[in-house]
C-alpha cells in the first residue's frame, strides 16, 4: 500500500541526516550501506570483523573534527531516546555516552541502578524489557556481570551498546583507544590506517579487565602484536590462546615496545587478596620514567582511566606531554561513541542503503 | 499399588549382568520370578516386547528434585535425592516424609545431609535419618572444607555402613568460580578456577576415607587428574567409587560460549581433554555410576548473566540416550551401560534393584535402542527446560516402564 509513503519518509529522514551530518561517509572503501556494519548491536569486539572496526573508526573521524567546533550540536538523532542503563558505578563512561547522545541531538536519559538494588527484586531482563517498553531507540548498558549485555541484546527491539560487562568486554573503550593511537601516530607522521608491526604492552589487572580483553582483540585485528603483563594471580589462564604474549616481568614486557597501556587494579572485582600491597605493586609493576626507558625511545603511554597515580603509573609519566595520550583517549571517547550510536540507529532512521532489516542474506 | 496379576514381558532382549540374550521376564508379586524364553504362564498379563531391550529401571544417584514425569520419560524408577532441599534433609522427619513422596511408581531414596543445614560444621543425626529411610549420606552441592569434620562424617558413616556421597571441589580454590580456568573462561571474562580444584578435593577425601574405612562415592569426577587418583585408590583396594553426569562426557566448556547458562553446571564443564579422560574412565571401569544430576531450573534461575545464574541441568530425560551413545561408539557394552545406570547405584544404596535377575524388584524398562528423537526444550516433561542438549538428535527411547511389576503411566 504505502510503498511511496515509505520512500517519502525515507528520503525525508535522509535529507535531515545529511543536513546534520558532516560529509565523509561512503568513501567506497567499505561495503555499501548497511553491509558495512551488519550488526544490530555492539556487544563486543569479538563479534567484529577487521573492516567493521575500521569502519567505526572511519565514522568516528568526522566526529573528532565536529567536536572541536564551537557549535557541537546536530540533529541527526532528533526525537530519538537513548537510555544509559548503568548497573555499575561509572562517571567518565556515562558522561561520555551522555555527551555523545546529546551532541547527536537525541534525548538522553540516565538510569542509575546500583546493582544491589536491582538484585533485590527485579531481574535484569525485566528491567531491560521495561526500558524496551518505554520505546528506547538505543540502550547503553554497563553491568558488573560478564555476558549481561549479550543477555539483553536480542530481548529488546533496539540496538544495545556494551559500556562494559563484568570482566568480558568494553568495546567502545578499545575503539577509542585505537582512534587515539591512530591520531597520535598520525601527528608523528607515522600514520597508517592500522597498526601493523606495532608492539603494544598492556600491563595491570588483566584477569579482571574488560578493557584488556577488548583491546587485545581490537589491536590484533588491526595488526598490532600485544604483550600482556601482570602478576600471576592477575593473569588469566589461556590468555595466549587469545594471541597475546604473557609476561610476569614488567621490564621484559616493556623491552622495545611502541605503546604502553597501563590498567588500574580492579579492587572491586577481586575477591580475596591478589597482591600484598599497592606499594609492592608499584615496586614491581608501576610505570616510572626509569622503566619507560626500556620501551622504544618515543613509546606512547595510555591509560583508560581512572588512574591511580603512584600505584600503576607515576604522575610524571602520566603527564608527559609528548608521550602520554591519556587525555586524548578521553576526547576520542565521545567521537567513537557518537559514531557507534549513529551507525547502530541508521536502520531505525532508514538511511539510504540501511533500509533492509538484518537477516536477509546477512548474519546477525 | 501392589501387583495383582503376574506379568510377562515376552520376545525381548534381556540385558543382564552376564550379557544380552533373547527372552522375557516374568514378574510376580512385584519381584522378578523367572527369566528366559517361554516364561509366561497361563493367566499372566502378556506384553510383547517385539524385540526391544528389557532393562532394569534406572537408579538415578544424586538428583536435586523429584520430577516424576521426567524420571518416567527417562526410564528412572528410583532416585536418590540430594539433601539440598528447602529445608535441607537434615532431620529424620524430613527424610521420612520425602522417602514416601514418590510411591508407588517412583521410589525416592533420600541422602541424609552430612552436616546440619549442610553448613559443613555440625554432624547431622545420620543414624536416625537412616531409620527414617536415608540410604546414604551426602555433603550436598558443596565440599566439606574442614578436614576434621569430614573425617568424623566418614567415620560415622563407616560405623553405620552408609555410603558418603561427596562433592569434589576444593572450596578455597573454587571460590566463586563459575567456569574452568582456560581459554573459554578467559575469553568470556568469567570467574574461573583451575581444574585441579577437583583433584585436590578427591585426594583429601580419599585419604580421609582410608583412615575411616568408609565407603566414599564422588558424585561427579570430571578431570583427568582426579580420575587418576580414583584409579589409584581403587587399585589399592580403597572402597571408593566415582560417578559422572552425561554433560561431562558429552560436552566441554565450548558449550558455555555465548554465555549459555544451561551449560552452567557444578562442577563446571571442563576442557575437551578432560572430557576424553572421562570417556576413558568410563571404559576402564574407574567411573562406576552415570546419573542425571537432575536439577530443573526455571528462568528465574537461568535467564540471568552467566555468573549470576544457578548451576544445574534438567538431565533425567536425556540420561539413558546419552549413556547409550557410549554403547553405540563402542566405549562400553550394554550390560555395562546398565550397570552404570542401575546396577552400581543400587549396590551403593543397598537396594535390591538395578539388575535383571531372579528375586530382584520388578523394576523394568522396555527400551528401543535405535529409536531416533530430537531433544526439544519446549516439549520436555521436566518441570523446567534447562537442558544443554536442546536441538540435539538422540537415539533410544523408553517404550514402557514398570515399577514393582505395575505399569507406570
Amino acid at each position: 500500500m504505502c510503498l511511496s509513503d515509505l520512500h517519502g519518509s525515507t528520503s525525508g529522514m535522509a535529507s535531515m541526516a545529511s543536513a546534520g551530518s558532516p560529509p565523509g561517509t561512503g568513501s567506497g572503501r567499505f561495503p555499501a550501506g548497511g553491509h558495512a556494519f551488519p550488526h544490530p548491536s555492539l556487544t563486543g569486539i569479538a563479534q567484529l570483523e577487521r573492516h567493521e572496526i575500521l569502519y567505526l573508526l572511519h565514522e568516528a573521524e568526522q566526529w573528532v573534527e565536529f567536536n572541536r567546533q564551537p557549535d557541537k550540536h546536530c540533529d541527526l538523532l532528533a526525537g530519538m531516546t537513548i537510555i544509559n542503563a548503568f548497573f555499575e558505578n561509572s562517571t567518565r563512561t556515562l558522561l561520555s555516552f551522555e555527551i555523545a547522545g546529546k551532541r547527536l541531538g537525541a534525548d538522553v536519559v540516565n538510569m542509575h541502578a546500583a546493582q544491589s538494588s536491582v538484585k533485590k527484586g527485579e531481574t535484569l531482563l525485566d528491567t531491560a524489557i521495561t526500558l524496551n517498553a518505554m520505546r528506547a531507540d538505543a540502550i547503553v548498558i554497563r553491568h558488573g556481570s560478564s555476558g549481561a549485555v549479550d543477555l539483553i541484546d536480542g530481548k529488546v527491539d533496539c540496538p544495545v551498546l556494551n559500556a562494559g560487562d563484568g570482566s568480558h568486554e568494553h568495546p567502545t573503550q578499545a575503539l577509542l583507544d585505537a582512534l587515539a593511537l591512530r591520531h597520535a601516530l598520525d601527528e608523528r607522521g607515522e600514520g597508517a590506517e592500522d597498526f601493523t608491526g606495532l608492539v603494544v604492552t598492556i600491563c595491570g589487572d588483566i584477569a579482571h579487565s574488560r578493557v584488556a580483553r577488548s583491546n587485545i582483540l581490537c589491536l590484533q585485528a588491526l595488526g598490532a602484536s600485544v604483550r600482556v603483563c601482570a602478576p600471576p594471580a592477575l593473569m588469566p589462564a589461556g590468555i595466549e590462546m587469545m594471541g597475546a604474549k604473557p609476561y610476569v616481568d614488567f621490564d621484559a614486557a616493556l623491552d622495545g615496545c611502541d605503546v604502553v597501556m597501563m590498567l588500574r587494579l580492579q579492587a572491586e572485582r577481586m575477591s580475596g587478596q591478589f597482591i600484598p600491597s599497592t606499594r609492592e605493586y608499584h615496586h614491581l609493576y608501576g610505570l616510572t620514567q626509569q622503566r619507560l626507558r626500556r620501551a622504544a625511545p618515543d613509546a606512547l603511554v595510555m591509560h583508560p582511566g581512572p588512574m591511580n597515580r603512584g600505584v600503576e603509573i607515576d604522575s610524571d609519566v602520566a603527564d608527559m606531554l609528548d608521550r602520554s595520550i591519556i587525555t586524548r583517549q578521553v576526547e576520542m571517547g565521545v567521537a567513537v561513541r557518537m559514531a557507534c550510536v549513529d551507525v547502530l540507529t541508521r536502520r531505525a532512521r532508514q538511511l539510504p542503503g540501511w533500509e533492509s532489516p538484518l537477516g536477509q542474506g546477512q548474519w546477525k | 499399588m501392589k501387583q495383582t496379576r503376574p506379568l510377562t514381558l515376552a520376545n525381548g532382549r534381556l540385558v543382564t549382568p552376564d550379557g544380552v540374550r533373547d527372552g522375557g521376564v516374568r514378574i510376580v508379586d512385584g519381584a522378578i520370578a523367572a527369566l528366559g524364553e517361554d516364561v509366561a504362564q497361563d493367566g499372566d498379563e502378556i506384553v510383547d516386547a517385539k524385540g526391544a531391550l528389557i532393562v532394569p529401571g534406572l537408579v538415578d544417584l544424586g538428583v536435586f528434585a523429584i520430577d516424576k514425569p521426567a524420571f518416567h520419560f527417562g526410564g528412572i524408577t528410583r532416585a536418590a535425592l540430594m539433601p539440598d532441599q528447602s529445608p535441607p534433609l537434615d532431620l529424620p522427619s524430613r527424610v521420612n516424609y520425602i522417602a514416601k513422596s514418590g510411591k508407588p511408581d517412583l521410589w525416592v531414596h533420600p541422602l541424609a545431609a552430612a552436616t546440619r543445614g549442610l553448613g559443613g560444621e555440625e554432624l547431622g543425626e545420620v543414624a536416625l535419618m537412616r531409620e527414617a529411610g536415608a540410604r546414604g549420606i551426602a555433603t550436598g552441592r558443596g565440599w566439606i572444607a574442614d578436614s576434621g569434620v569430614m573425617l568424623r562424617v566418614l567415620r560415622y558413616a563407616a560405623m553405620l555402613d552408609l555410603v558418603v556421597v561427596s562433592h569434589a571441589e576444593d572450596s578455597g580454590l573454587a571460590g566463586d568460580a563459575v567456569a574452568t580456568a582456560g581459554e573459554m573462561a578467559t575469553r568470556l571474562g568469567l570467574p574461573s578456577a583451575p581444574a585441579e580444584a577437583e583433584a585436590l578435593a578427591v585426594a583429601r577425601d580419599i585419604a580421609l576415607a582410608e583412615i575411616a574405612g568408609a565407603r566414599l562415592h564422588f558424585r561427579q569426577v570430571t578431570t583427568a587428574a582426579a580420575l587418576d587418583l580414583v584409579r589409584g585408590a581403587k587399585a589399592r583396594g580403597v572402597p571408593v567409587t566415582a560417578g559422572v553426569t552425561p554433560a561431562h562426557f558429552m560436552l566441554s566448556d565450548l558449550a558455555i560460549g555465548d554465555f549459555r547458562t544451561f551449560g552452567r553446571l557444578s562442577p563446571p564443564l571442563r576442557s575437551d581433554d578432560d572430557r576424553h579422560a572421562v570417556v576413558a574412565a568410563i571404559a576402564d571401569g574407574t567411573i562406576d555410576v552415570v546419573s542425571s544430576g537432575h536439577d530443573p531450573r526455571g528462568p528465574e534461575d537461568k535467564r540471568l548473566p552467566f555468573s549470576d545464574a544457578e548451576p544445574g541441568m534438567a538431565g533425567a530425560e536425556t540420561l539413558l540416550s546419552c549413556t547409550l551413545t557410549l554403547v553405540r561408539d563402542g566405549v562400553i557394552d550394554l550390560p555395562r551401560a546398565f550397570d552404570l545406570l542401575a546396577g552400581a547405584p543400587a549396590r551403593l544404596l543397598g537396594v535390591e534393584a538395578g539388575t535383571i535377575r531372579e528375586g530382584a524388584e520388578g523394576d523394568i524398562a522396555l527400551v528401543d535402542q535405535e529409536k531416533p528423537w530430537v531433544v526439544d526444550r519446549r516439549k520436555m516433561e521436566a518441570t523446567a527446560d534447562n537442558t544443554p542438549f536442546d536441538g540435539q538428535p538422540m537415539q533410544s527411547r523408553v517404550l514402557g516402564l514398570w515399577k514393582g511389576g505395575v505399569k507406570v503411566d
